[in-house]
């Protein structure tokens, strides 16, 4: 670590306590207790990762290669495609983000760019209490509330509207894709809004100031100095709202129909990944079937980490670390 | 050159259409809020904290068993969940500068986000598998896995909020380091890590998708760890799910009960924090 | 006090480094016991790394190392075998910034040394001895058992005064121990120092040259990284050696 001799001492970190003469019992003790604490964390991830293989390794030795180039799912029979689940999370994902990201940015923008200050700690509230419901909730308000306004009134709405494109086809039926993609842009729209809150600090105010100087008006400052610079961090908060997506579990099995078909249009009943597991899990007949569900959230299981880590060095990559608080 | 005037009015127009992002981030929650109060409300009576669930049609009966199979299972996921997730954040505070913590912390971050039900797939393949049923103790080993990514890295975050200065006192007073981390550095983070605990049950209190097919369910009372038992989110979900209109009453009803339980603990954490700030700034 | 008496500390080619920097170079100096060092120079030029170099506090910072001697009482700091936690007991420190225990009381803060060091006894005592030696004693007396962070600063300062004594340190270090205080309570800790040099050696960083020619009875003048000149606080001000020094005494830079 390189300091010149004029920064300011930095705080006393307990990991350089290694002296050159050993440090005491005591000492050694603790810093072992604590790596071993921190160790678990590894050997968690390792053995979820193991006990997922074991469990879906039935249907991986049955042969699971038609997973992905099936549209086939019949338990009984013993024919596992799986691209309908495919199909659904995709899609559902999609909804949410496309409906998220706008919302999302937009509210951290006013909240942080453009609001008033007071209603900065009320917003904020109103989000961290959104991520705070359990998503069985969420699920039962999708199915009570989100479901009957959408077969009643915005699916037929669409339909007349835009119903030239194939997505805003079909008779109204309110269970489906739309539903559950609808439901999910609620549900990671905390993540998404709450991240790009903290993205946006992070913009150093003399690129905002700057912009403003030169006669810009506060929109004009945000999409030439804060959009760009913080482009990164927004991306990387929408993957992390993606990875939420996509393993979302209760409400989208309430809202979406659960039917393993794959249709062009929002408006049909379809299925997802995790809804899938959800269903048939507990009594899914026999070892291939409980394997294949397994080799499902495999699947989630990878692609959900692939989706955080990307997410997490994105939005790194603008924040440079979580702020330390350091005390002179 | 685009005249003033038109700027001006872009600037109003962007302003208004972020303004409506609160707005509509902000009703759902609203509809929600409003809906779980006040249908849930009117099938709220002390018998539905105590009574057993009544079979379709019969009216009365509440959830008693799933309130205590929820106590049960979040009791038992703190047992071994509190401990390792404090701790590993513990040590990604004092100890996580090096390359090893840095391994730690991206992971706890990356786990974080994996869905629950995967969590649930991995306590089956744990336990009810090699114990031949399902159980309370399966449902618990699911929600501990899934509370120590994140509480350990909001554990981090709030022991880092402890100024240097005071371990610098500290071990200028002669205290070796373990007993400065232990008696000073934890001790003026103890509101804050109580916020962090309170929180992660919390989260594991609402959490249904792991229980599935892990505690699966119970129509009667147990407290015994290996067996099945009854928690309100899966009830909630399995009433939701059910075609009876009698059933669908009482899952607005236990969904309040469930909103009542995450929000009073979110409640007292957030009372935990600020009487922590407040002492010490 | 007679200058043919033996050092109380002693430093000889002393270097100290944060990781490639090398922010102390070859020192070496002695401390009069009972007596008030006092040293200056410009920000960065080593001092305060200097002072941390003398309780062992340096090596705490992340790559932070030092080498050389420094011998308290004729005692090598540095030699091997030699516990870092008890050369604190015995070198006492007081930071820039007041910073008691916000989850203790004022008397459990003068007390902590003591108790976290496993001392058993009667604590009321030592805590009135050394909030009195703090002179803090008659404006905490009644509430001994409030809050300390309910204390202004300058009274936050020298209950870490009193904190730091009452584990019975031989030398008391103190690093820019006022900057953070209004004038007031400047005045009231550096009038501190004056009595608490009949029972301690203190070595005292500054960035205040009148501070440094009020309080101290040898100063030194340390300019990037090293030790330019040290005498007689008097002569260092009046009429030092250096060019340097002269410079930076009367303020034509730093």
């Amino acid at each position: 670590m390189n300091r010149s001799p004029a920064a300011p001492l930095p705080r006393v970190s307990g990991g350089a306590a290694r002296s050159a003469h050993g440090p005491n019992l005591g000492d050694r003790a603790w810093s072992g207790l604590l790596g071993l604490l921190g160790g678990a964390v590894l050997l968690i991830v390792g053995v979820v990762v193991l006990a997922l293989v074991h469990v879906a390794r039935p249907a991986l030795k049955a042969g699971a290669g038609t997973f992905v180039s099936s549209s086939d799912w019949d338990p009984v029979s013993g024919s596992f495609g799986a691209l309908p689940f495919i199909y659904g999370t995709v899609v559902t994902s999609v909804v949410a983000i496309l409906v998220a990201v706008p919302i999302s940015v937009g509210l951290a923008l006013f909240l942080q760019e453009m609001g008033p200050r007071k209603l900065r700690p009320v917003v904020s509230f109103g989000i961290e209490t959104l991520a705070a419901i359990p998503s069985v909730i969420y699920g039962l308000w999708g199915l009570f509330v989100l479901v009957p306004a959408l077969r009643d009134h915005l699916e037929p709405f669409l339909g007349r509207t835009l119903g030239f494109l194939p997505v805003f086809r079909g008779a109204p039926i309110g269970l489906g894709y739309l539903a559950a993609g609808l439901i999910l842009a609620v549900m990671i729209l905390p993540t998404i809004a709450s991240v790009t809150t903290e993205v946006l600090k992070t913009v150093p105010a003399s690129l905002k100031e700057g912009a403003l100087a030169l006669g810009a008006t506060r929109w004009e400052a945000i999409r030439m100095a804060i959009l760009p610079y913080s482009r990164a961090g927004i991306l990387g908060a929408t993957l992390l709202g993606l990875g939420r997506a996509l393993g979302e579990t209760m409400a989208v099995t309430m809202v979406i129909g659960n039917s393993p078909t794959i249709s062009p249009s929002l408006f049909a009943a379809g299925y997802s990944l995790p809804a899938v597991i959800a269903n048939e899990f507990a009594e899914a007949t026999g070892d291939v079937h409980t394997g294949a569900l397994a080799g499902l959230a495999l699947v989630l299981f990878g692609v959900s980490l692939i989706l955080n880590s990307a997410a997490r060095l994105l939005v790194r990559m603008v924040a440079s670390g979580p702020s330390r608080a350091v005390a002179s | 050159m685009r005249s003033l005037l038109l700027r001006r009015i872009r600037n109003h127009l962007m302003t208004a259409l972020c303004g409506l992002g609160v707005l509509l981030a902000l009703a759902p929650l609203a509809s929600l809020l409003w809906l779980v109060v006040s249908r849930g409300l009117p099938g709220l009576s002390l018998s539905f904290f105590t009574a057993l669930p009544t079979p379709v049609g019969e009216p009365g009966g509440g959830v008693g068993n799933a309130v205590v199979g929820t106590g049960m299972l979040v009791s038992l996921a703190c047992l071994l969940g509190l401990p390792l997730g404090v701790g590993a954040g513990v040590f990604l505070a004092e100890r996580g500068d090096g390359l090893f913590g840095r391994t730690v912390r991206f992971t706890a971050e990356v786990f974080s986000g994996v869905p629950s039900i995967v969590v649930g797939i991995v306590a089956y393949g744990l336990v009810v598998v090699p114990m031949h049923h399902f159980s309370a103790l399966a449902g618990a080993l699911a929600l501990a896995l899934l509370m120590v990514p994140t509480l350990s890295r909001s554990t981090e975050e709030l022991v880092r909020l402890v100024p240097g200065s005071l371990r610098e006192a500290s071990l200028a007073l002669g205290v070796p380091q373990w007993k400065t981390s232990l008696r000073i550095v934890l001790r003026t983070a103890r509101g804050g890590i109580v916020t962090a605990a309170l929180l992660a049950v919390a989260r594991a209190a609402g959490e249904t998708a792991p229980l599935l097919f892990t505690t699966l369910n119970n129509q009667y009372w147990n407290l015994r760890p290996d067996q099945p038992t009854a928690s309100l989110t899966v009830q909630i979900f399995n009433y939701a799910i059910s075609p009876y209109e009698d059933w669908h009453q009482k899952a607005w009803s236990a969904a309040l009960v469930l909103l009542l339980v995450v929000g009073g603990l979110n409640l007292l954490a957030r009372i935990a924090m600020r009487n922590s700030l407040g002492s010490h700034r | 006090m007679s200058a043919a008496a033996p050092p109380k500390i002693r430093v000889e080619g002393l270097d100290a480094w944060f990781g490639e920097t090398h922010a102390v170079r070859d020192v070496s100096l002695d401390v009069r016991p009972l007596s008030v060092l006092a040293v200056i120079g410009p920000s960065g030029c080593g001092k305060s790394t200097f002072l941390r170099c003398l309780n062992r506090m340096h090596e705490l910072v992340p790559g932070g190392r030092a080498t050389g001697k420094v011998t308290l009482d004729g005692e090598d700091l540095y030699a091997r075998g030699v516990d870092p936690v008890s050369i604190r007991r015995r070198v006492g420190m007081v930071f820039q910034r007041p910073n008691p225990f916000p989850t203790m009381t004022i008397a459990d803060n003068v007390s902590a040394g003591l108790r976290l060091n496993g001392w058993k006894g009667r604590l009321e005592e030592i805590v009135e001895r050394c909030l009195r030696q703090a002179a803090l004693w008659d404006e905490v007396k009644d509430r001994l058992h409030s809050p300390a962070t309910s204390l202004s600063g300058g009274q936050q300062q020298r209950l870490c005064i009193a904190r730091a004594l009452a584990v019975e340190p031989e030398v008391l270090l103190m690093d820019e121990p006022a900057s953070a205080l209004d004038p007031i309570a400047t005045a009231r800790v550096e009038e501190l120092m004056h009595e608490l040099k009949a029972r301690y050696t203190i070595v005292v960083v500054t960035h205040n040259m009148q501070q440094a020619a009020r309080v101290s009875d040898q100063t030194a003048f340390f300019y990037m990284g090293e030790l330019v000149e040290v005498g007689d606080t008097e002569t260092i001000f009046t009429n030092p050696r250096e060019q340097r020094t002269e410079d930076y005494v009367t303020g034509k830079f730093g």
